[in-house]
């Protein structure tokens, strides 16, 4: 019973009860050739038909989508950091460039996010609650960047961009809480909504412990990548793997696909890039192991995901255990009241 | 991760210190910024030392509960129709009409509540019985509908006897009804335990830092606040002579509450910040007061006059609904800041 709440679980799909199913697939996201072109984010809005969710600047980054939910099931994060990206020349150590602005962008985005009424969950991008009189950013800037600061403060930098999605976790959060039997195993592998079930109460939400489901506004109902269920079935790589110009997206069975990222983080390794390794790819992990998996350049927590996420299954029997003890004692204290006070 | 753990100054990291004190930003803090300094919250006091995270522009980890007010109240509400489905039963077998009949009308009410609460929070309210397709194990949510349609059917029989007009009494669907009404009673007080704690495990079954945390000590603050209110409303509405019972369940409710909430609250590492600040402290303190208050009544004046044993009922009533509010709030507040996921998940 253990192994099939948390632990390491070779046959996803069969233990859900598919008949001979076809080998799990997933998807290898190679962040370290992202290029942050959103191709991904589109290519899903369209397949899909995902509802838009607002089309302004939110003010951080090159980043205007913020985060995965609802209405976003691809999301492309960008994080700009003062260091350098294995040998690679940043030519910065002759200009006059000073320090990255993120910082900035930062400290002005962040006290809005706690003020917003989700505390920032919410996707999209309408403006942001907060001080009303206009805030520098630090761009446009019309000085050359670092003039101001002189040349001591002046760094290497990098990009980080990576593609994030719905993890289809082997022990997946939101699928065990599902009342409805809405959320299922598909014989992929997969976790999908069926959203003539869904009746939307939530729980899913707040089952996945990376942040990834979220309920739709207006339509009341879970919403979440199906790793294109549609397409899977008919032969077809999802919608985002297809349209990834340069391969970060990897759509594939996953034991081939947990081969090549271990490659790949080998030959990074060995090209002076040491900071590279694995995310979500290992069975032993609290969750199983994801269906879909991540390269990072960075610690998660950078990308704004969990460090060591785990499904709150793991801890079920205990508990229920201790609601049992709960529940006795509750017994037992309404038995002992009136035993004392007699027949009247 | 298989990547080695490099030494990097908080500079190179481009570290996004925590909770900015000020929306602004000095030029003096922006400068440390650029330094990679580490700055501290101000203010607050916390037992935890401070730890520096890395974040993606503060941005939560973690969805907030979409749940609305309504699933705090239902947690108050299930807990009062549990609580009376005891109490009623109690002063059943030992022949206390007018505590019965007040405490059965109770677990009514209070299971008519919880319904309306519990439907009307739905994305899809037309489609709550799509609860019913399956009992999964694995899902408090379906394990908790399926106790309360064990629960509910008992409990309204049992309440619907109490509610048959005089004329109507000797009619035989009535005489059966109240033929019924016992045993109807004694089996809403069977189910009545799993009804109380079960919803614990339905806030702890999450990714919400403030309510998985508590896991080990949340059953019994629920099942304590339910007792608290379910013998609360018994005293407030029974006379003095007949609501002995409601007082002793009350007192041992209000108890094993109060200290299983000092004892949560206490262990809690760094997300024990969210019980201890802000408005969910005051909804705890405001809580603990009156419960406290509501169980020195309930030992002392509620045995000597109708209108003490209204007061401390009320004070206990309150303090359970308060106490679902709190951990309520406390688990949205928790998910809202990335530290309370990243933090304990380094360990």
């Amino acid at each position: 019973m253990s192994n099939r709440w948390s632990g390491p679980l070779h046959d996803v799909a069969a233990d859900a009860g598919h008949v001979d199913p076809p080998p799990r697939v997933g998807f290898f996201t190679d962040t370290s050739v992202c290029i942050g072109c959103k191709a991904c984010e589109v290519a899903c809005k369209e397949w899909n038909a995902v509802p838009e969710d607002g089309l302004d600047l939110l003010g951080m980054s090159f980043d205007n989508t913020g985060a995965l939910g609802a209405d976003s099931w691809r999301h492309v994060a960008f994080i700009e950091q003062p260091r350098r990206l294995g040998h690679q020349e940043t030519g910065f150590a002759g200009l006059p460039t000073g320090p990255s602005g993120i910082p900035e962008t930062a400290v002005a985005v962040e006290p809005r996010l706690r003020e917003a009424p989700r505390g920032g969950a919410e996707l999209g991008t309408s403006p942001l609650p907060g001080r009303t009189e206009p805030q520098a950013l630090g761009m446009p800037g019309f000085d050359r960047p670092g003039d101001a600061t002189g040349a001591e403060s002046r760094t290497d930098f990098r990009w980080l961009m990576a593609s994030d999605v719905c993890k289809h976790c082997t022990h997946a959060g939101c699928l065990d809480v599902c009342p409805t039997g809405a959320l299922f195993r598909t014989e992929f592998g997969t976790v999908v909504v069926q959203q003539d079930i869904c009746n939307g109460c939530g729980y899913c939400v707040s089952g996945c412990p990376y942040g990834v489901i979220d309920r739709r506004e207006g339509d009341g109902r879970a919403q979440k990548c199906t790793l294109c269920y549609d397409r899977l079935s008919g032969g077809l790589e999802p919608a985002c793997a297809k349209a990834c110009p340069t391969d970060s997206i990897q759509f594939g069975e996953l034991d081939e696909l947990r081969e090549r990222a271990a490659r790949r983080v080998e030959q990074l390794h060995g090209l002076g890039v040491p900071e590279a390794r694995l995310y979500g790819h290992d069975p032993n992990d609290g969750v199983g192991g994801d269906g879909a998996f991540f390269l990072l350049l960075d610690e998660p927590e950078v990308y704004g995901l969990p460090p060591n996420p785990v499904v709150p299954t793991r801890d079920a029997a205990a508990m229920w255990k201790r609601a049992g003890l709960a529940a006795a004692a509750f017994a037992v204290a309404g038995v002992a009241a009136f035993l004392g006070e007699g027949r009247r | 991760m298989t990547g080695p753990d490099e030494e990097r100054t908080a500079a190179e990291a481009g570290v996004v210190a925590e909770r900015p004190s000020d929306a602004g930003g000095s030029a003096a803090r922006e400068a440390e910024m650029f330094q990679g300094g580490r700055r501290r919250r101000g203010g607050e006091q916390t037992v935890v030392p401070e730890a520096e995270i890395e974040s993606y522009y503060g941005r939560p980890v973690l969805k907030p509960p979409v749940w609305e007010w309504k699933i705090a109240a239902y947690l108050f509400c299930g807990g009062l129709a549990a609580g009376s489905s005891v109490v009623a039963a109690g002063a059943d077998l030992t022949g206390r009409a007018a505590l019965r009949r007040s405490a059965r009308l109770g677990s009514l009410g209070g299971l008519l509540a919880s319904l309306y609460f519990l439907v009307t929070d739905l994305g899809r309210p037309a489609r709550f019985h799509h609860m019913l397709r399956v009992l999964k194990p694995t899902s408090p949510m379906s394990v908790g509908t399926w106790l309360l349609s064990a629960y509910g059917p008992g409990a309204g029989a049992a309440a619907v006897a109490e509610l048959v007009p005089r004329r109507w009494r000797r009619t035989w669907p009535a005489r059966l009804l109240q033929r019924l009404a016992r045993p109807a009673g004694l089996g809403a007080a069977a189910t009545a335990p799993g009804v109380a704690s079960y919803t614990a495990v339905l806030l702890s079954h999450t990714a919400v830092p403030a309510w998985n945390e508590v896991r080990d000590e949340l059953p019994f603050v629920f099942a304590g606040s339910a007792a608290a209110s379910g013998g609360g409303l018994g005293m407030v509405t029974a006379p003095v002579a007949e609501a002995g019972g409601a007082r002793g369940f009350a007192a041992a409710g209000a108890a094993t509450e109060l200290l299983a909430s000092r004892i949560m609250e206490h262990r809690l590492g760094l997300v024990g910040e969210v019980y201890r600040t802000g408005h969910v402290a005051r909804l705890r303190r405001a809580s603990e007061v009156l419960t406290a208050a509501g169980l020195v009544g309930t030992l002392t004046v509620a045995r000597r006059g109708r209108a003490g044993a209204a007061a401390s009922g009320l004070a206990l009533l309150a303090g359970s609904a308060l106490q679902r509010f709190g951990v309520f709030e406390a688990g949205v507040e928790s998910t809202k800041d990335p530290r309370y996921v990243v933090i304990p998940q380094r360990g």
